[in-house]
């Protein structure tokens, strides 16, 4: 037999071959991990917990215009907990992170990958399968949690949702599982990157503390320093003010908190900055549609995909440099 | 004509940051051939058998395996090669059976024909009693065991082993070689690497040493035998007395290389082929009685140990 003629790297067949093998088996590990148990019997006792305490919340000053009460749900809090968005915040990633931080690394120390790649896959399928079963199941956990709300919400309010409060939190629900989705993505790469599970849980947490507690005083300090105020005049102030709101946007939870509130109080008309004469003409206090909501969330949402993108591409790239010989 | 080669490589060389792992290999395996690639730890067969895989990119060379160049067509050679890795791993949770079905999963076998396919797989390596317990409670034996059911389950052209035996016990080791027999009994091509030689010997029709990357020696123990030891036989001469004398007359049978006169009764011969007959019919025609006549194989130990000595000693001179 003659030897391969023209030698072309290029590869033959798809590269999403075996996928849903991959994800089929992975999400039934989530779901059957002891690990996703506690977190999610955290999630739904959160959700129980502050919904419950909403509602009451929201009986007690009956007489109130009955507006997106359902939706009053997620975000009133019964001082001191924080409502149940509150919770979310922080839950949802440490569930993304702990659905991700070994992924890959323990199918190394498992010796599992060799058996795996020598199967007629490539390795796109295996991480992209992966990550892929990570958002399935953070998306059927919060459908859950969201239904259970709802549900409290019927049975203590006695009224039924309005089709804009159930589209909204269904927009909520799918911002929620991208914010879920960059963090995951974080507990990917470091679980590409270091060969020891512990130390890329920890590395990924260390991200996210960062960003939750560091980064506003970060970014307030570096706001002054880009913008001083020397004189006082507005447009000084105007300026530092938008360089305080960009960096601070470059936390996820900045994104997926002003998504909150833009979803959650539709009588927000603006996410960023809002001057006097913008506001001419605008009846204050009027809800605006859902559709409207959702253009104002559009930027922020394709923010949330664009870095969770760019965080996989960077892990698939490592992955695909590793040998795979540990 | 010559029989088709399933597994060739031409000028296959793998350098992993500035070291050469394997260096310009020329390899030809033939279909139904049990070949053992052999070699101290270090020398190249992991890689080699990474790179017949596409599991690996050659730094330069070419590759073919089953007809196909591993690197363009990896799913073609990887549905047709199953691959067994040195510590072969399973998922610990998921049992043996859900081990299976996940690879059968993967290999686009549909459920149905799966099932079937598990079912002969477990059964073929004795394992249908354990099918349905976590792999994290099976012993090494057994998780090797389940390894060779993972690979028969899509019936694979090629079957590439990486030190399957080591850290296996006497008996365990031995049931694994008769199943390597069977699986060449069924016309399957096996590449074997290893360094537990007396089992390589045991089951392979060829066998090429590695050494740094490079294939230092190829052929049957035989023929290593010659070119290594430069003799193939050892015959163990038995008479009734005197030995010296008759050691004279078997040093000239043609093929004989040394006679070692062990005492008055016994010699040990060694030669380039079996010379039974010939040193026979030499001690009767010189009147002697012949008690006993044995003949052994060198083993590759033998080969082994004398190649590597020799080459190190080599080094040391320049």
């Amino acid at each position: 037999m003659t030897m391969v003629r023209a030698m072309r790297t290029q590869r033959e067949g798809s590269p999403w071959t075996g996928l849903w093998a991959v994800v089929a088996k992975e999400m039934a590990d989530h779901l059957s991990s002891t690990r996703m148990f506690i977190l999610e019997m955290l999630i739904a006792l959160t959700a129980v917990g502050t919904a419950y305490n909403a509602a009451s919340a929201i009986r007690s000053v009956a007489g109130l215009e009955p507006k997106f009460l359902f939706l009053k749900l997620f975000t009133v809090a019964d001082e001191p907990f924080p409502s149940f968005v509150g919770f979310l915040g922080f839950l949802v990633p440490l569930i993304a992170i702990a659905l991700a931080f070994d992924a890959v690394n323990s199918e190394f120390n498992q010796h599992t990958l060799a058996r795996v790649l020598s199967q007629p896959i490539y390795r796109d399928a295996l991480l992209f399968g992966k990550f892929l079963a990570g958002l399935f199941t953070q998306f059927l956990i919060y459908s859950a949690i969201w239904l259970l709300v709802f549900g409290l919400g019927v049975w203590q309010l006695g009224i039924p949702p309005t089709g804009e409060e159930v589209g909204r939190a269904l927009w909520l629900l799918v911002a929620t599982v991208f914010y879920g989705g960059v963090w995951m993505a974080v507990a990917l790469l470091f679980s590409v990157r270091f060969r020891q599970p512990a130390t890329a849980a920890l590395a990924s947490i260390a991200v996210w503390l960062f960003f939750s507690i560091f980064w506003p005083m970060i970014s307030t300090s570096l706001a002054t320093i880009l913008a001083p105020i020397r004189i006082g005049t507005p447009e000084e102030i105007l300026a530092q003010a938008r360089w305080l709101l960009a960096l601070r946007r470059l936390a996820p939870s900045q994104l997926y908190a002003e998504i909150v509130v833009a979803l959650l109080r539709p009588e927000v008309r603006s996410l960023g900055l809002v001057l006097p004469f913008q506001l001419e003409g605008a009846i204050l206090g009027q809800p605006l549609p859902l559709s409207q909501s959702v253009l104002l969330i559009w930027p922020h949402l394709t923010g949330l995909i664009a870095a969770t993108i760019l965080l996989f591409a960077l892990a698939y790239i490592l992955f695909q440099r590793q040998e795979v010989r540990a | 004509m010559s029989p088709t080669p399933v597994i060739e490589t031409r000028g296959l060389t793998k350098v992993y940051n500035g070291l050469v792992a394997v260096d310009h290999l020329d390899l030809t395996i033939h279909e139904g051939e049990v070949y053992g690639l052999l070699g101290p730890n270090g020398s190249g067969k992991t890689t080699t058998i990474l790179m017949l895989l596409g599991l690996t990119e050659p730094t330069e060379g070419k590759v073919q395996v089953v007809g196909w160049d591993p690197r363009r067509y990896p799913l073609r050679v990887k549905a047709q090669v199953g691959y067994i890795p040195d510590q072969v791993g399973f998922y610990g949770d998921l049992t043996a059976w859900e081990n299976l079905m996940y690879t059968a999963k993967l290999n686009g076998i549909s459920r149905k024909e799966a099932y079937r396919r598990i079912d002969e797989a477990l059964n073929r390596v004795g394992l249908q009693e354990v099918a349905h317990r976590p792999v994290r409670t099976f012993s090494r034996g057994m998780r090797q065991r389940l390894g060779v059911a993972d690979v028969l389950l899509k019936n694979p052209r090629v079957i590439i082993m990486d030190e399957p035996t080591q850290g296996l016990d006497p008996e365990s080791a031995r049931e694994f070689l008769d199943l390597i027999r069977e699986l060449k009994g069924e016309g399957r091509t096996i590449l074997l690497a290893s360094h537990l030689l007396h089992q390589v010997q045991a089951v392979c029709d060829r066998v090429g040493l590695f050494r740094r990357g490079k294939k230092a020696l190829e052929g049957t123990v035989e023929e290593l035998a010659l070119q290594v030891l430069g003799m193939s036989h050892y015959v163990h001469v038995e008479v009734e007395k005197d030995a010296p004398r008759l050691a004279q007359v078997v040093r000239r049978v043609p093929g004989v290389t040394d006679v070692e006169i062990h005492d008055d009764r016994t010699l040990w011969v060694k030669s380039r082929k079996d010379v039974r007959p010939e040193v026979a019919e030499a001690v009767v025609q010189a009147g002697g009685r012949l008690l006993r006549l044995d003949v052994e194989l060198p083993s590759l130990d033998d080969i082994y140990a004398h190649y590597f000595k020799s080459e190190a000693g080599e080094t040391e001179n320049e």
